[in-house]
């Protein structure tokens, strides 16, 4: 092991920002937009996530879903189901919370420069994307191919759905949007998002998939890459864990000899393809 | 002849007499460090705040065994002849509960306020080599990474170091099978050597300027061959009295290898996830954060010891705990310990103090618990159940 030039003191207290804005994205989820007190800039990049603080309640690792290319808020979209997330819910536009961040590894945006890009994501897993997407729709001369493999639920778990239709709308994108369970009204496709992957036709050798989603989506989905000729060491995934310090010091996040908050959240497959093969690891 | 003010430096060895220990303490104490040794407390031996060399466990040795410790008072009149108790320095170090920060609302929004008090100066009486192992173990995952602790590195950088070499080994000992004992040999300022025969004295060596400056400053002798000679017997005793050895050969391989080894399960059935194991481990560092408010609104961050065995380390809101059994939660301790530490942070996790072994009420032991999976990999070796002894 050897020690790093530059070392970051830890356990620090949170950031100082204020809610300028808040959407309710579905019946669980929300976005808000984020702006410091010190008014200082915010550096992240694509895939990184923040630790957000409710006063007195805790803490809650959360991923970052804004717009990378343009200054302006940081953009948090989240699901209110444990308890920080839930008082986060809770604070209104004006009201404070604390911050800290930027953590974890992010989407490899430079280095698949070049390639087709396919974005699989299930559900919630479309806001950790969404900066990758934005950056590449920024310089989208830079990229080959690039098609948003989307699933949910039902059509009302869908995120960002104007958004997801504006891009569908676009000539240099492939939208491909399916849900387990249609409402009625709904005319899209049926079906779990590993069934979009070989309609998609994606040429195996200049493809780069990133994958975003709940854990067992993202198991199929991998097997479903693969067996349609991507190799392990083209495919992305970003992971979820229990986080306390986001800073590899209090164990929660492990994940065979990974931290996931700072060996992750975004892996290159074939790093930790093992790992998805054990059961509770 | 025995002096004071002699000029020792560094790697000096001298003759500090039983009955002068004192001299070295109260040095210390007078220099401004508050003195932790071990102290009898409830049945044990326990690491704890001491006034002066009175308080030692002067004849007291212990027994250990897996789920067994008991300590007598033996007829020996040794300071240091008890191995070590179920408290390691981490409580000193990395203490079980503290304070990070709080915050408090104004007019103005939150103000965050990080305690800035200074953390207490520590001199530890009676470190064991193993010990000094895991303290450097302890350094490499808070001072050594890209982020560093900062109350830890405060303790740190304070503490002083009387090592004590092992002059006895306990049931549950093997420090010889991890390369950590029982003599000290770097990561103290002064280290002892307690002996016994041709009269009661301490072999005293200078590790650090700072401990060749105390030395100097306490009546001393010369050591001569035959007290380095009689030390030496004492450390070779301890070494042969191992009463445990673990093969650390390619230990990351073989449990990468067996993450689906069917021992899990039966260790499982045996573990009854108390936690002993990684609150009495001298290199365990999981922590959590608790936020609290106080009746003025006032709220809390404080920080406190964690351990892989609860439901509640793996659990993410909306999904449950992810290693819900027992088994996965033996897995993730002892493969972290031994194998996956390698990774994260270039050592093992373990020292071999033993700790692990006699603290787990259900007398689980860490080195039976490898060698029945190193054995399940040799085809026609039957099972051992004690394989590790």
């Amino acid at each position: 092991m050897k020690k790093p030039d530059k070392q970051i003191i830890a356990c620090m207290p949170p950031r100082p920002f204020v809610i300028k804005s808040k959407q309710r994205d579905t019946v669980d989820t929300f976005t808000l937009e984020l702006e410091p007190k010190d008014r200082k800039p915010f550096e992240w990049a694509p895939g990184q996530f923040n630790m957000l603080y409710a006063y007195s309640m805790g803490e809650s690792a959360i991923s970052i879903s804004g717009d990378p290319t343009k200054k302006g808020p940081l953009v948090h979209t989240m699901r209110a189901v444990g308890t920080v997330t839930k008082a986060i819910d809770a604070l209104k536009v004006g009201d404070e919370i604390g911050l800290r961040g930027p953590f974890g590894t992010a989407w490899p945006m430079k280095e698949i420069e070049g390639k087709d890009v396919a974005i699989v994501t299930g559900g919630i897993g479309l806001p950790p994307l969404r900066p990758a997407i934005y950056h590449i729709l920024a310089n989208r001369e830079k990229y080959g191919r690039v098609a948003l493999l989307y699933g949910a639920r039902t059509p009302a778990d869908l995120m960002y759905p104007k958004e997801v239709a504006a891009w569908r709308s676009r000539f240099d994108m492939d939208v491909q949007v399916s849900v387990d369970a249609p409402a009625e009204g709904w005319s899209g496709k049926v079906g779990v998002v590993t069934k979009l992957i070989a309609p998609a036709q994606l040429a195996p050798a200049k493809t780069v998939a990133l994958v975003c989603g709940p854990e067992i989506m993202i198991h199929f989905a991998m097997l479903t890459l693969k067996d349609n000729g991507l190799d392990s060491r083209n495919i992305y995934v970003s992971m979820e864990r229990n986080m306390k310090c986001a800073v590899g010091l209090c164990g929660h996040c492990q994940w065979g000899p990974t931290f996931i908050c700072k060996d992750g959240p975004v892996f290159r497959y074939d790093q930790v393809e093992s790992f998805f093969k054990v059961r509770e690891l | 002849m025995a002096v004071k003010g002699r000029a020792i430096q560094v790697q000096d060895k001298v003759i500090l007499e039983a009955g002068n220990l004192q001299g070295l303490l109260g040095t210390l104490s007078r220099k401004g460090f508050n003195l932790v040794g071990p102290t009898v407390r409830d049945g044990a031996i326990v690491y704890d705040e001491l006034s002066s060399a009175a308080d030692l466990p002067a004849g007291y040795v212990d027994e250990q065994d897996a789920a067994i410790y008991r300590i007598k008072k033996g007829k020996s009149a040794a300071l240091f002849g008890y191995v070590v108790g179920p408290r390691s320095w981490k409580h000193y170090l990395w203490p079980p509960q503290l304070a990070l920060w709080s915050a408090k609302r104004d007019g103005k929004g939150i103000q965050y306020r990080k305690d800035s008090a200074k953390p207490p100066k520590y001199a530890f009486i009676g470190a064991r080599s193993c010990e000094l192992a895991a303290i450097a173990i302890q350094d490499r995952v808070f001072l050594e990474g890209k982020y560093v602790d900062p109350d830890y590195k405060a303790r740190r950088d304070n503490v002083f170091i009387v090592a004590v070499n092992c002059g006895r080994a306990a049931g549950t000992c093997f420090c010889v099978s991890m390369k950590t004992g029982p003599k000290a040999t770097s990561g103290f300022d002064v280290a002892l050597t307690e002996i016994l025969d041709g009269g009661h004295r301490f072999l005293a060596e200078a590790g650090t300027k700072r401990g060749a400056d105390v030395l100097s400053a306490i009546t001393t002798r010369k050591a001569g061959a035959e007290d380095e000679k009689a030390a030496d017997r004492a450390v070779a005793k301890a070494k042969g009295q191992m009463g445990r050895k673990l093969d650390t050969k390619g230990i990351k391989e073989l449990l990468y290898a067996n993450l689906e080894n069917p021992r899990w399960e039966e260790v499982g059935k045996r573990c009854l996830t108390c936690t002993n194991c990684t609150l009495v481990c001298p290199t365990c560092f999981c922590m959590t954060v608790e936020d609290t408010t106080d009746l003025t609104g006032e709220a809390l961050r404080t920080r406190r010891w964690d351990s892989c065995f609860t439901l509640g380390h793996s659990y993410m809101a909306g999904g449950g705990s992810l290693r819900s059994s027992n088994k996965a939660r033996y897995r993730q301790w002892l493969t972290h310990k031994l194998a996956s530490w390698q990774d994260q942070f270039g050592t093992s996790g373990c020292v071999g103090c033993g700790r692990c072994i006699t603290w787990c009420p259900a007398g689980i032991d860490i080195t039976e618990e490898v060698a029945a999976i190193r054995s399940s990999q040799t085809p026609g070796k039957a099972k051992p159940s004690r394989e590790g002894r």
